[in-house]
């Protein structure tokens, strides 16, 4: 299985895929969406521990996020996607209309109020089994971790900038004025002191947890389950499933709206799944260039030749 | 709480992607292009207050001008081995001098745009056959040297020839060339394979015909070179390459527009679209001018290589930005997942 799977689909164990011989469980994060308060402090905690720097304060004026989303300087995001519908049931979509200082209902009447839901979730790199920024790194600054997770060696990058075309999440980017590529590291350092990554240790709510990937598994698919019990028929999971177009994620979501309402792609692919089709177009596609190079000397001779046949009968 | 009420449908009913919810604030339906006509009807998409999904390519206007200069210096070094092989002196040595300046100027456009110039030679720690820019390098590594060899004995001061140096890199300059020529087919359709193997949906969609664009530009441009700089009696297989190059551009271009899906409005609209109309305008035309004049009128010879290579050099740029601009506006990744996974 695992040698048929090396550029997409299901991979049993990715550390050993890199090559790491022995190497501890694969772990991740599972980021559950529909506990998240939005407090922000796994964006806090996240630029303190990795010393992120500070990249402009700005009001984005769309909801409480102005970060916007990942990238070189925001490696944790925040989104806050406000609905004007209640939480669990199909109730159709209702406006909210403008924000105002009354309460909302205030002055029409408890009758009036509308239902409206906050879904907050915190974005993260997935850590992908099929990793597109790792594939196509260049340098072999990107790399697989033995505790299957993905990182950039900093010392090795120089700022080619193929990952941050080659991942299809939108997660990695280069940093302005450094000029390599930046991401989350899953906190590469903290693990290696037996330590959870700093995101998910300041989580109040355990909206984000670490752990090994196969029991996180286990975990949000128990707790799917229970939402799905209570009611909340929304609830899925992002990124939980080995044969989607990644091969899944090692960091993946509990999420109770379609991805994109979040700003996740609803079903991204690995570049690297059709590598092989796109070489062999390439190679087709050269052979053509080469035979007509070779192609317009030939006929230049055979034109040449037949000329001075002619020539010479005459 | 006031106003809170919870549903309790059955769990039965569980199905999270059932029922026309759709909240008006996360629709984007804005179009890049303004008010230009739509190829493709509106589909309602979904999306976070319509941000990108996608990080925009960081790569400048030099990617797209080395896109070019890989391809006119593939393209001259086909034409610079042919023409050693065949006596055809001159166009030998324009194309050789040709090849290595467009191989100089790829070396730095592409040093350039990295974040970290300094570092250019991390490229050679690794050979790494899933990304296609370390494949490329390894190509180039393999291409360059030929050419520097070629040219360099193309500029060998007539004082000099006799000297013992001078004869060896003459004795040399030919196997090195041929083998640089055998590679120019690698670089002339890697850089298709660069661009598409990512998640930008204007240049990954277009996997199945930009190997076929690019070496038909790369032709293009080689054949329009020696069009432009070598006498008409020497310049016949330069024209016949051109002409199949521009050719061979002309339809795969049209085959991959008529080919995408949804992305095919960001070839088609704005910036891009102008690019791309020029180049085929001015491919069409230099092709028109191949056939028709540049066999008898020098003058019409360089006015058709140039309209070549600029073609060539407008199709990269059009390419290249079209992609840009595919990651600028999420619809181009959210709907074509979506109608894939409404597909099953």
């Amino acid at each position: 299985m695992t040698s048929r799977n090396r550029l997409s689909g299901p991979l049993d164990d990715v550390a050993a895929d890199a090559g790491h011989q022995h190497h501890p469980d694969r772990v991740g994060f599972f980021t559950d969406t529909s506990v998240c308060i939005g407090c922000k402090a796994c964006e806090v905690a996240c630029k303190e521990w990795n010393a992120v720097p500070e990249d402009g304060l700005d009001l984005l004026g769309m909801s409480f996020d102005n970060t916007g989303m990942l990238g070189a300087d925001s490696w944790r995001h925040v989104a806050f996607v406000e609905q004007a519908r209640p939480l669990g049931t199909g109730a159709g979509p209702e406006d909210l209309g403008m924000p105002s200082f009354a309460r909302p209902g205030d002055g029409t009447g408890a009758e009036t109020r509308t239902d409206f839901r906050w879904l907050m979730a915190s974005d993260v790199c997935k850590h992908c089994t099929h990793a597109g920024c790792l594939d196509v790194c260049p340098t072999g600054a990107l790399f697989r971790t033995e505790f299957g997770t993905v990182v950039v060696q900093q010392d090795i990058c120089n700022g080619c900038g193929y990952c941050v075309s080659g991942c299809p999440y939108g997660v990695i980017d280069r940093r302005q004025h450094d000029g390599r590529a930046q991401k989350c590291t899953l906190c590469y350092d903290r693990l290696g002191d037996g330590m959870e990554p700093a995101c998910a240790k300041a989580c109040p709510t355990e909206s984000i947890q670490f752990g090994r990937l196969d029991e996180l598994r286990e975990r949000a698919d128990t707790r799917l389950a229970r939402l799905h019990e209570l009611g909340l028929s929304e609830a899925r999971l992002y990124g939980r499933d080995p044969n989607d177009g990644v091969g899944g994620d090692g960091a993946f979501f509990l999420l109770l709206d379609e991805p994109e309402v979040y700003g996740l792609p609803p079903d991204p692919v690995v570049p690297t799944r059709d590598a092989p089709a796109m070489w062999r177009r390439a190679g087709a596609a050269a052979a053509a260039f080469a035979l007509a190079g070779v192609g317009a000397f030939v006929a230049a001779a055979i034109g040449s030749a037949i000329g001075s046949a002619i020539g010479a009968r005459r | 709480m006031t106003g809170q009420h919870q549903g309790e449908p059955a769990a039965g009913s569980a199905n999270g992607h059932g029922g026309d919810r759709r909240a008006q604030m996360f629709q984007a339906g804005r179009r890049p292009g303004g008010g230009e006509p739509t190829v493709v009807p509106d589909a309602e998409f979904r999306s976070y207050y319509g941000r990108p999904v996608l990080k925009a390519p960081v790569w400048e206007w030099k990617i797209a001008a080395y896109l070019f200069a890989g391809g006119l210096a593939a393209g001259t070094a086909v034409v610079g081995a042919g023409a050693d092989l065949t006596g055809r002196p001159q166009l030998r040595r324009a194309s050789w001098l040709g090849s290595f300046a467009a191989l100089l100027a790829s070396m730095w456009f592409l040093v350039s745009d990295l974040g970290r110039p300094e570092r250019f030679h991390h490229m050679l720690r690794v050979a790494k056959p899933t990304s296609p820019m370390s494949v490329g390098t390894w190509i180039l590594t393999a291409f360059g040297p030929g050419v520097g060899a070629a040219a360099a004995a193309e500029l060998i001061p007539p004082r000099w020839r006799r000297s013992w140096p001078a004869r060896l890199l003459r004795t040399l300059s030919r196997p090195a060339g041929l083998f640089s020529a055998a590679t120019a087919p690698g670089v002339a359709s890697y850089t298709a394979v660069l661009l598409s193997h990512t998640a930008v949906p204007g240049w990954n969609e277009a996997r199945g015909e930009l190997p076929f664009v690019f070496v038909g530009s790369a032709a293009a441009s080689g054949g329009g070179f020696g069009m432009l700089c070598a006498p008409l009696e020497e310049a016949g297989p330069a024209r016949a390459f051109a002409a199949v190059g521009a050719a061979g551009e002309l339809l795969a271009s049209r085959v991959m527009e008529h080919r995408m899906g949804l992305v095919r409005e960001v070839y088609q609209q704005g910036h891009p679209a102008r690019l791309r109309r020029a180049s085929e305008l001015l491919t069409a035309a230099g092709l028109a001018g191949t056939a028709l004049l540049a066999h008898r009128s020098r003058a019409g010879a360089a006015a058709s290589g140039l309209a070549l290579l600029a073609g060539s050099a407008l199709q990269r740029f059009g390419v290249f930005h079209a992609g840009v601009e595919s990651t600028k506006d999420p619809r181009y990744v959210v709907i074509p997942q979506r109608e894939r996974l409404n597909r099953g």
